[in-house]
Parts: C-alpha cells; sequence; structure tokens
C-alpha cells in the first residue's frame, strides 16, 4: 500500500433527493465566550464525527448499518453533521430479517429518502426462501443476519462498514475496537485485536478484509438518549409507551404479530409498553413503560435497574458468550 | 514532582467542592501482573458504585456457584470472553462506563500477562490517570516497572498505584511504606508528574470507595475519593492551533442546500489550542499562509472554537489543501521535517530491525518512512539503553526515522498531539508500534541521537 492522499471533491451521493434540512434543532449562537464549554455530549459527538470523516478519507467504500433502531439513528444524524454542508456520502445498508416492525421499515424508508442516501437492503426471507439458510428451531431470526450481511459487504466491496454498537451494551462488545479488522470470513479474533493508540485510527487492510467501524463506542445508553433529546432526534413510534397486545415469555414482552405467536399456554393482554431495542420482532421484547416521551425515557434509562439486551433481546439470553459466538461469525 | 505523601492538601481542597455538578469525563486506564486483583479492583469499583445491574449481577452469582465458589467472584463482572471466564484470566482490554452522579468515567481495564506492554500503551495512550496494580506481598515487580515506564513515556498526566491485597498482611502499615518506597526510587527518575500510592483490599472493598476503619493509620483519600478529586487534562493550555485536515468539504451538487453549492471548508478536529474567526494560520507542508473566514459546524458558525471539537474551516485564499495537510497558527509554527528521532513501544509479533520499511500515521497524514537505526533498548531494571539488533514485542527504545514526505512533528514531551504517530505494516496493515517524537532543541529539528534514555517529560 502506499501513502494516502485522499480528499478533494466528496464523492457524489447516490440519488438526487432535494435538498433537507438536518435534525429540528435551531442552530446555535455564535458563542463568544472566551473558553466554551464542551459537556460530555459535545465531546462524544465531535469524537463520532472525527472517527467517521477519518474513514471516510482513508477508505474508498464506506457503507452504514442502519436499522431503523435508535443507535444507528444517532450514527446517521452524526454522519449528515460530519458532511454537511455535503449529503453524506454513502450508502447505508439493511440485514431484513423479515420479521421487523413495520413502523421500523416505514421510518427507514422515510429516514433514507429525507437524507437522499442510497438503501441497500440484505434479505434473510430470500436466503430462506432459496434454501441458503434455514430457520432455527427457536424461530428467531438475528443469528441468521450474519450470512446476508457479509454477502451484502462482499457484494457491495465496502471496506469500511460503519455500525452504531456500543460497548456497554454487552460484555464482549466491551472488548471491541472503535475500527476493528475482519478477514476475509468477516471474523472477529478478540485475542489478536489491533491496539488501538491515541486517536490515531488504523484501518489499513489487506484486498477482501474489511474494518467494522464504531463510532459510538464510548456512549451509554444514558448518552444516546440525551443526544436525542437534545439533538431533537426522530425515532420510531415503538421506543415511546404504546398500548399493544403482548404476551408474557422468558420474562419478556413479546408482540403479538405474524411472527411471534403465542402459544395456547400464553396469555394475551392489553399493555402499556416500549421498546427498549429494536430487532427482530420474534426477539426483541418489550418493557412495561409509560414513558411517553424523550424525557421520561430518559428518567426511566436513569434508575433503570437492568441492560437493555438482558431486558429485551432473547437472543443473548442462550448463553454468557451468545454475542461473543455471533460476533466471531461476522455479526455486527 | 514527585508526591506519595498519602496527606494530599489538593485532593482535600477539591473534594470539598464535590457535589457542585457534573465535573466531566475522567478516562482511566488500570495495569498489573498476574493475580494482582485488577479485575476484582475494577469490579469492586462498579459494584461499590452501584454500576450493576441487576442481571448482570444475577449473571455473575449464577457463574459463580456453578464454579462452586464460596462468594461471589467480582472479576466475572469484567472478563467478558468466554476464554477469560473459563481460565480465570483477562485477554484484552475492556472498557467499562461508569458514573459516581458528580462525574462519568470510562476505564479501559488492561490485562497484565499476554502483550502486557501493547495492551497497557493502549489505554494508556488516552488516559488522564493510570491505576498500577501492585501486590503488597510483593511489591514492584518487573511489570509495575514496566508500567511506570509507559506511563511516563506517554505522558499519562496522573499515576494512582494501588497496594492490594493488604487484608493479606494484616493492613501493615510498614509492608504499605516499603512498597511505596519502592514506588518512590523507581518513579525519581522518570519524570513522572503525579504518582501515589493507596493501600486497598479490592477484595474486601478497603479504601476503594470509602476510606478503611482497618487502615486507621492511612489518612488519604480511598481511590474513588481521589479520582473525583483529579481534573481531566483536555489539552495543555498554552498550546497553539493545530488542525489536521481530515476532509475537504465541497459539496457541489450534493450540497444539503443549493446555498451552499459552492461551499468550501476543511473539515477536522482540533487537536490543539484554538481557532478564532480572524487568525492568522499557515497551511503545512506547503508553508502557504491565509486567514480564516469561518468555523463551521452543522449546528451554524461559531466564533471561535477549541481543542477537540469537529468543526469545519474556511479560509481566506483559495490555497490547494487537502486530506493529510495540517493547518496551523502562524505564530509558533512548526516545521516541517522529513527525519525524525523517536522513542518508540513495538507492538508486533516480528521483530524489528534497522532499515524495515513503514508507514507512519501522523494527525491524518500516512506517510511511507524508513527505520534507519536502532539506538538502543530500555532496561526496565537500570533505566538505560542497551544496544540491540532487533526490537521484540514489547520493546521500547530509541529509533531515527526517515521520511518520504515531510510532516509537522513536533517533541511529544511538549504536545501530545504533535508528537504522537503510529507505525503501520505496508504489506497487511497491522499497527506496528507507537511513537513519540523526541526533539532535543526547541522543535526546530531532529535532535542529536544519544544512547542515554533522557526523559525530560
Amino acid at each position: 500500500m502506499s501513502s494516502v492522499e485522499l480528499g478533494g471533491p466528496p464523492r457524489t451521493p447516490d440519488t438526487n433527493a432535494h435538498p433537507v434540512e438536518l435534525g429540528g434543532r435551531p442552530p446555535r449562537t455564535p458563542d463568544t465566550n472566551a473558553h466554551p464549554a464542551q459537556d460530555q455530549l459535545d465531546l462524544l459527538e465531535s469524537e463520532a464525527i472525527h472517527i467517521i470523516r477519518e474513514m471516510v478519507g482513508e477508505l474508498d467504500r464506506p457503507v452504514a448499518l442502519f436499522s431503523g433502531g435508535k443507535d444507528s439513528v444517532v450514527l446517521l444524524h452524526l454522519a449528515s453533521k460530519a458532511f454537511w454542508p455535503a449529503r453524506v456520502p454513502f450508502p447505508v445498508l439493511h440485514v431484513d430479517t423479515g420479521h421487523n416492525f413495520p413502523e421500523v421499515l416505514e421510518f427507514r424508508d422515510r429516514t433514507v429518502e429525507r437524507l437522499g442516501i442510497r438503501l441497500v437492503v440484505a434479505s434473510v426471507q430470500d436466503y430462506l426462501d432459496d434454501g441458503r439458510l434455514s430457520e432455527r428451531a427457536d424461530g428467531t431470526r438475528n443469528p441468521l443476519q450474519t450470512m446476508p450481511l457479509l454477502d451484502a459487504i462482499a457484494d457491495g466491496k465496502f471496506d469500511a462498514v460503519f455500525g452504531g454498537a456500543r460497548r456497554d451494551e454487552e460484555k464482549a462488545r466491551a472488548k471491541e475496537r472503535i475500527v476493528s479488522l475482519r478477514d476475509e470470513f468477516g471474523a472477529w479474533d478478540p485475542r489478536n485485536q489491533r491496539p488501538e493508540l491515541w486517536n490515531l485510527y488504523n484501518p489499513r487492510h489487506r484486498p477482501g478484509e474489511h474494518v467494522r467501524v464504531f463510532p459510538l463506542s464510548n456512549w451509554t445508553e444514558l448518552d444516546i438518549w440525551r443526544y436525542i433529546e437534545r439533538e431533537n432526534i426522530e425515532l420510531p413510534s415503538l421506543y415511546y409507551a404504546h398500548t399493544r397486545e403482548v404476551f408474557h415469555r422468558d420474562g419478556m414482552w413479546l408482540s403479538v404479530g405474524p411472527y411471534s405467536q403465542p402459544r395456547d399456554s400464553d396469555v394475551v393482554e392489553q399493555r402499556l409498553v416500549r421498546y427498549r431495542t429494536v430487532g427482530d420482532m420474534s426477539c426483541t421484547g418489550a418493557v412495561e413503560s409509560d414513558a411517553a416521551d424523550v424525557a421520561a425515557v430518559i428518567a426511566e434509562v436513569a434508575a433503570t435497574t437492568s441492560t437493555e439486551r438482558g431486558a429485551t433481546r432473547a437472543d443473548d439470553r442462550i448463553s454468557e458468550a451468545a454475542m461473543e459466538d455471533r460476533k466471531k461469525e461476522g455479526y455486527f | 514532582m514527585v508526591d506519595l505523601a498519602p496527606e494530599l492538601s489538593e485532593a482535600s481542597r477539591l473534594r470539598s467542592t464535590d457535589g457542585t455538578g457534573a465535573k466531566g469525563l475522567l478516562r482511566l486506564a488500570t495495569a498489573g501482573s498476574v493475580d494482582d486483583g485488577k479485575s476484582t479492583l475494577v469490579g469492586r469499583l462498579l459494584h461499590d458504585t452501584k454500576n450493576v445491574l441487576a442481571d448482570q449481577w444475577a449473571a455473575v452469582e449464577r457463574v459463580s456457584r456453578d464454579r462452586g465458589f464460596t462468594g461471589t467472584d467480582l472479576a466475572l463482572l469484567t472478563d467478558g470472553l468466554r476464554a477469560e471466564r473459563e481460565q480465570g484470566i483477562t485477554i484484552d482490554v475492556a472498557y467499562r462506563y461508569f458514573s459516581t452522579g458528580t462525574r462519568n468515567f470510562i476505564l479501559a481495564d488492561c490485562p497484565g500477562h499476554v502483550q502486557y506492554t501493547r495492551n497497557t500503551v493502549t489505554g494508556a495512550s488516552t488516559a488522564d490517570v493510570l491505576i498500577v496494580l501492585v501486590d503488597v506481598r510483593t511489591g514492584v515487580v518487573d511489570q509495575t516497572r514496566r508500567h511506570l515506564a509507559v506511563a511516563a513515556l506517554l505522558r499519562v498526566p496522573h499515576v494512582l498505584v494501588v497496594v492490594n491485597k493488604i487484608d493479606l498482611v494484616d493492613h501493615d502499615e510498614q509492608r504499605f511504606s516499603q512498597v511505596t518506597e519502592q514506588v518512590r526510587s523507581f518513579t525519581a527518575g522518570l519524570g513522572l508528574a503525579d504518582v501515589r500510592t493507596i493501600p486497598v483490599s479490592a477484595l474486601n472493598g478497603d479504601n476503594v470507595v470509602e476510606a478503611s476503619a482497618n487502615t486507621p493509620w492511612y489518612t488519604g483519600p480511598s481511590l474513588l475519593e481521589l479520582l473525583g478529586t483529579i481534573d481531566p487534562v483536555r489539552a495543555d493550555k498554552d498550546e497553539r492551533l493545530r488542525f489536521p485536515v481530515q476532509y475537504v468539504l465541497r459539496p457541489q451538487s450534493a450540497a444539503v442546500d443549493p446555498a451552499h453549492v459552492e461551499y468550501r471548508g476543511f473539515a477536522g478536529r482540533i487537536a490543539a489550542g484554538t481557532v478564532r474567526v480572524g487568525d492568522e494560520v499557515v497551511v503545512l507542508p506547503s508553508g502557504k499562509r491565509t486567514t480564516i473566514t469561518g468555523i463551521d459546524t452543522a449546528d451554524g458558525e461559531l466564533e471561535q472554537a477549541g481543542s477537540g471539537q469537529s468543526v469545519s474551516l474556511r479560509l481566506a485564499h483559495d490555497i490547494d489543501i487537502a486530506r493529510g495537510d495540517t493547518i496551523v497558527a502562524a505564530e509558533g509554527a512548526p516545521g516541517v521535517v522529513r527525519e525524525a528521532d523517536a522513542m518508540i513501544c513495538w507492538l508486533a509479533e516480528v521483530p524489528l530491525r534497522a532499515r524495515q520499511r513503514v508507514l507512519v500515521k501522523h494527525g491524518s497524514r500516512t506517510v511511507p518512512a524508513i527505520v534507519a537505526e536502532l539506538h538502543g533498548r530500555l532496561d526496565l531494571g537500570s533505566l538505560e539503553a542497551e544496544a540491540v539488533d532487533a526490537f521484540d514485542l514489547n520493546d521500547i527504545g530509541r529509533v531515527s526515522l526517515r521520511l518520504a514526505q515531510p510532516l509537522p512533528l513536533e517533541d511529544y514531551g511538549r504536545s501530545r498531539a504533535g508528537g504522537a504517530f503510529v507505525l503501520v505494516d505496508p504489506q497487511s496493515g497491522g499497527t506496528l508500534a507507537a511513537g513519540m517524537v523526541r526533539f532535543n532543541g526547541n522543535g526546530s529539528g531532529p535532535g542529536v541521537p544519544k544512547l542515554a534514555i533522557e526523559w525530560e517529560i
């Protein structure tokens, strides 16, 4: 590899959608304070923007994973701020399990159109239909996302894959670098990670390899929500309290829908719930909550006694190392 | 100045202002040898500050029970990988986030045994505070010296030596004083700004969150009290603007607003100093001079911005600027050099030999380079250089670099941002070394290579 001297004009975006404004926050008044104080969210925002710009500057074909979940929404918001007044110079990728919440898919499509970004969808259902994958006995599809994800990365020749994963989510993710190498099988080798020094991120890799990049590594769930409030970021409605037909299983409230059917022994009831994470309907649980707006959610998250994945993800309860095992296989 | 006295007048003064509001994010890194009880200490910190949630605690209790432990093993809170839990060891740096109400912490938990320097260097490079664990029964050992040397080399502003397992020596003041004296004599020559020792039992919680009745002879603050008093160091106050250009923003037809079709700005994060509209700046390496006409963010224009902020700068003149260039304050602008003398920590399995070809990443620029000479490896016992033919994994030593293109390098002792770089393998892309530029003079040129390690940090 020779030295990198990228720069020059930004990439042309993939669509020519009409220009739109970012977020809903009014511009800050110019700061004439001699030493403008930066709070924690300012620091985290600047750090994430630095990481995003650095990868787009160093690599040829970045892509961002975008599910419509809160972390990926924040990630995309940061990307649009990083390149303002230009549009986000890379497409987004969604691995659709086929069991997604309809309101989240609607939100996804509306968001990429608003920002003028190309959306690439990798469909788990396609893989099931033609036999490359088969349904698991437990019916969850989250672990099935890995193969379509890796194929989409290879097909798109993507060399940097941004994800919204945070280190506070899960103990295997706590071991993750901000810029993390994946071999040509997409595998993560936690025992042989590159040292990450100062903020000199090194995304170089051999052909066929790629890097996963996690600009939100140092954010906590509470930081995410405070930022959503500060930036007035829209989220899918199911993050806020609503009445839903649910049944109780494994300590979680599962939504009654085409992909998560109650068994005869399950009691179906109407409950006021919200989702702390958004994923595959068959394995993502709701929590009982009356938090109907951002401020109420912040208060709830600040006082919570359980982790978001512990509370809401069946797939992470399979074993102590469920996430680690999925990540080694190439999962995000 | 080395301050190992348990009486901390500054800490007491700062402690009295606790509770007045958010005190900013503090970045910690831990270092210790195998079995020093580091994971237990981190688990204790998380647990006693009530940062362990119910489901995490339930999982730890369950695993402890399954293993037949009599109590709950706090170390299981931080050991995230299957192999770590199975072998009872820590393998890779893990990052933890905890809060005490007045302050939020990011903790890089760096394991002590495998690739230890590599992990410690990783954690220490961004740390405000390095917590070094020592077993009171064994005192300062080779790895302790290595960790302290790394802290000095990377200029970690604060070092807290946690003298652990004080319960196993009956909370004996004498033993603690002996270890403190060992630390003092080793660090005397290192030039660390702030070193303190604390007697702790991570297992029982003595002096971790609250002062312990078991050590009445220790009148200093607990570990957490101390952490609450330390001010995070974001940048040296007298540093001037250093702004590595990451990306040139020229929206043209990709503008989100037609008003910005002609926009041209230079995006980056301020590595040091501040920038104001109207400031005179120089673009390196070209040396062209111009003026700041605008400081932009997606939220609007700023009159000025400081270290750590990601912004986009507009300039008065239409100068050719690309990613990798650095915009610096016209006053005190660094020179650009093609040769440099540096301390490096070698972090790769393959040894480094003279004349090896590498890439140097500094700021936002990556240039080919040759490691022209190895000037000696640091012997941790004597803190002196020894002549070697190669650097092996975890070696710390001094080298001369020849660069294919000029870089605005500065002495790391004067500017972390201007002096830090990494060496990258041109073939695999792997990260080979952490580097810190050394200039003997005032930053005007490369220093005269000397064999002795003289760290006037």
